[in-house]
């Protein structure tokens, strides 16, 4: 009965499996990550307009200050251990908002530390998170290239 | 002063409407977090370079930025400000514009991880 | 000894166990079976500065309790045979470091235990040594880093998910000593894989190779589930319990009244830990410290215990493998 020469054994397990596996509760995922992730961005609002009209601040520096406040929040409740609470709550709600990608960058971090503070926590700091970085710059010279190009054209 | 409550009201529906999209997306695909993360990047980098991402920040403020389709947005943003420059504005326009998040991303995680245990979970 | 064509084996100078010991963490201890174990770690760093200690130290306080009340001396263990979950089997490994044992290391990951007492009980029904002590450890911090993701992040818990027991159990094995529970056969398992490839439903990965090992042990010792007090099975946790019923109703055999889950039972099943327990304590602390007391006090003259184990690691299922699964089985009793 291994895996390679008893296909259809295996189809008719796993549907079975499939079919009485516990389902989530779709609805109430939902709404946690709705209300929690709105929530979040409210947060985001209200410092925003603390930048806007106590500080001054607007476009990059204010959208740049913003997210500081929102990464400095996500990584201070990822030290309490706090957050990992909040993402079984809200899922989505807090994987998202930009405080989750600063939990994903700190909570490796924490947990390697036992293996020194280079090969240990700086290293594995971005093994969730690394992705995002990468993506995101590959993601963005694509498309300043493509401006540059265009730029040329035009 | 109703503006600034329609502007908390807005940022809380359209923040919330983002992070459902992507609860939905787990729920239907059991992608992981970090796998998450990064598709709902390449969503506010690819809109944004349709130049679409910005009214959505126009409309919702925080509601656009906080999630990290916001920090696409960002990247994308400051790659088209960067083209305009020449190649080597478009080449780095990207990431100087993020500099703030990424930049704080290490420090604070650094010096979080650096004060603070993980702590038994039940 | 003999053979037979399920190869179970049948040990003629079946070995006794005369003493176990058990350790869990704080939620465990506050578990259905809280009361039973022998230590409740308040701490589940146990003063250690990382988990992988504290795991470490689990195991060997354990070792060293279970000699010490079963009346021996270091010097009279002749075998230690031990494993765990963590890579290159570490906590298994440094326990051993500290003691003058001769050592067998095995990985069957959740299934360990069973190994590790059927490699022992071929060691002392063959005459070879009088005394051996078996073990297995697994902690849910130290899992779950391996695993799965970092303590810290806030990733979602899919309802199918199970939660890593930290737990330690050593048993001491004995030539047979009368009026002390005996292991009389044990069918050791065969890898079987259906092609579960969700890393979160071990309980289904398991399900197929627990009713496979059960089977042919039925077959191999010619009984009937009837003749058991209690099937205990390591940690298929609820729903794994559930398939592996209707596996063996598929198969012709009836265990739903015998059947006991120890992942499904080790928890109270109040939502929070979906399926229940998991992980290579799991098994070892409940045969310890629930079923072999029962076995001792003669409340029960018949069990068998199936340890199950989910033979992955991290890179088989980056790499899109599906989970193989393993259970071995003894029969216990009191003849």
């Amino acid at each position: 009965m291994t895996g390679k020469n008893a296909e259809n054994t295996n189809k008719n397990y796993l549907d079975y499996v499939s079919e009485i596996s516990p389902k989530t509760n779709e609805l109430k995922t939902l709404l946690h990550a709705f209300w929690v992730g709105g929530f979040i961005c409210f947060i985001g609002q209200a410092v925003r307009f603390l930048f806007i009209y106590v500080f001054g601040l607007y476009g990059d520096v204010l959208a740049g200050a913003t997210s500081m406040v929102m990464i400095f929040l996500g990584s201070f409740l990822t030290g309490l251990g706090v957050y990992d609470k909040i993402g079984k709550y809200a899922g989505g709600g807090s994987i998202v908002p930009i405080t989750g990608f600063a939990n994903s960058v700190v909570s490796p971090a924490m947990e390697f530390k036992s293996e020194g503070y280079i090969y240990g926590l700086a290293s594995k700091m971005f093994v969730i998170a690394g992705p995002i970085i990468v993506f995101g710059v590959i993601g963005s010279v694509c498309v300043g290239l493509i401006y540059y190009v265009k730029g040329l054209f035009i | 002063m109703i503006d600034i409550l329609f502007s908390f009201l807005k940022a809380f529906l359209v923040g919330g409407a983002i992070c459902t999209l992507a609860q939905l997306l787990i729920n239907k695909t059991k992608l992981t977090s970090g796998k998450i993360l990064v598709y709902f990047l390449l969503a506010g980098l690819i809109l944004q370079a349709f130049g679409l991402y910005e009214k959505l920040v126009d409309f919702a403020g925080a509601g656009a930025t906080v999630p990290i389709s916001g920090f696409g947005y960002l990247l994308a943003e400051g790659a088209i400000i960067g083209a305009k420059s020449g190649i080597f504005g478009a080449i780095t326009g990207g990431l100087a514009s993020a500099s703030a998040g990424v930049t704080s991303a290490i420090t604070f995680g650094y010096v979080f991880a650096l004060i603070f245990k993980t702590h038994s979970k039940t | 000894m003999m053979k037979n064509a399920y190869k179970t084996l049948i040990f003629e100078n079946s070995p006794s166990i005369i003493e176990t010991y058990s350790i869990v963490g704080k939620k465990e201890g506050e578990g259905s079976l809280g009361k039973y174990f022998n230590l409740v770690l308040s701490d589940d760093r146990f003063g250690e500065t990382t988990y992988e200690k504290a795991e470490c130290k689990m195991l060997s306080t354990a070792v060293k309790r279970v000699i010490n009340s079963a009346n021996l001396k270091e010097t009279d263990v002749d075998l230690f045979v031990a494993g765990d979950l963590l890579n290159q089997i570490i906590s298994a490994s440094f326990t051993a470091r500290d003691f003058e044992i001769p050592y067998l290391g095995l990985y069957n990951a959740c299934a360990t235990i069973v190994e590790s007492i059927i490699v022992s009980s071929m060691a002392i029904s063959g005459k070879f040594i009088s005394n051996a002590v078996v073990g297995a450890v697994s902690h849910f911090s130290t899992a779950e880093r391996q695993y799965r993701y970092p303590l810290e992040l806030g990733s979602v818990r899919p309802p199918q998910a199970q939660w890593t027991v930290t737990g330690a159990g050593a048993y001491v094995l004995s030539e047979k000593i009368e009026g002390f529970p005996s292991i009389t056969s044990a069918t050791v398992g065969k890898v079987v894989d259906f092609g579960v490839t969700d890393v979160n439903n071990m309980g289904a990965a398991m399900a197929p190779s627990c009713a496979s090992t059960l089977v042919r042990h039925l077959k191999g010792t010619n009984t009937f589930p009837d003749e058991y007090d209690v099937i205990l099975t390591g940690d298929l946790g609820l729903l794994g319990s559930k398939i592996f019923r209707k596996l063996c109703r598929d198969e012709g055999f009836e265990v739903e009244l015998y059947h006991v889950d120890a992942g499904s039972i080790i928890y109270d099943s109040d939502g929070t830990q979906d399926q229940g327990g998991s992980g290579a304590g799991c098994g070892t602390v409940t045969f310890a410290s629930y079923l072999y007391p029962l076995l001792r006090q003669k409340k029960i003259k018949k069990a068998l215990f199936l340890a199950t184990g989910a033979l992955l690691s991290t890179i088989s299922s980056g790499q899109g493998e599906s989970i193989p699964g393993i259970t071995h089985c003894i029969c216990v009793e009191n003849l």
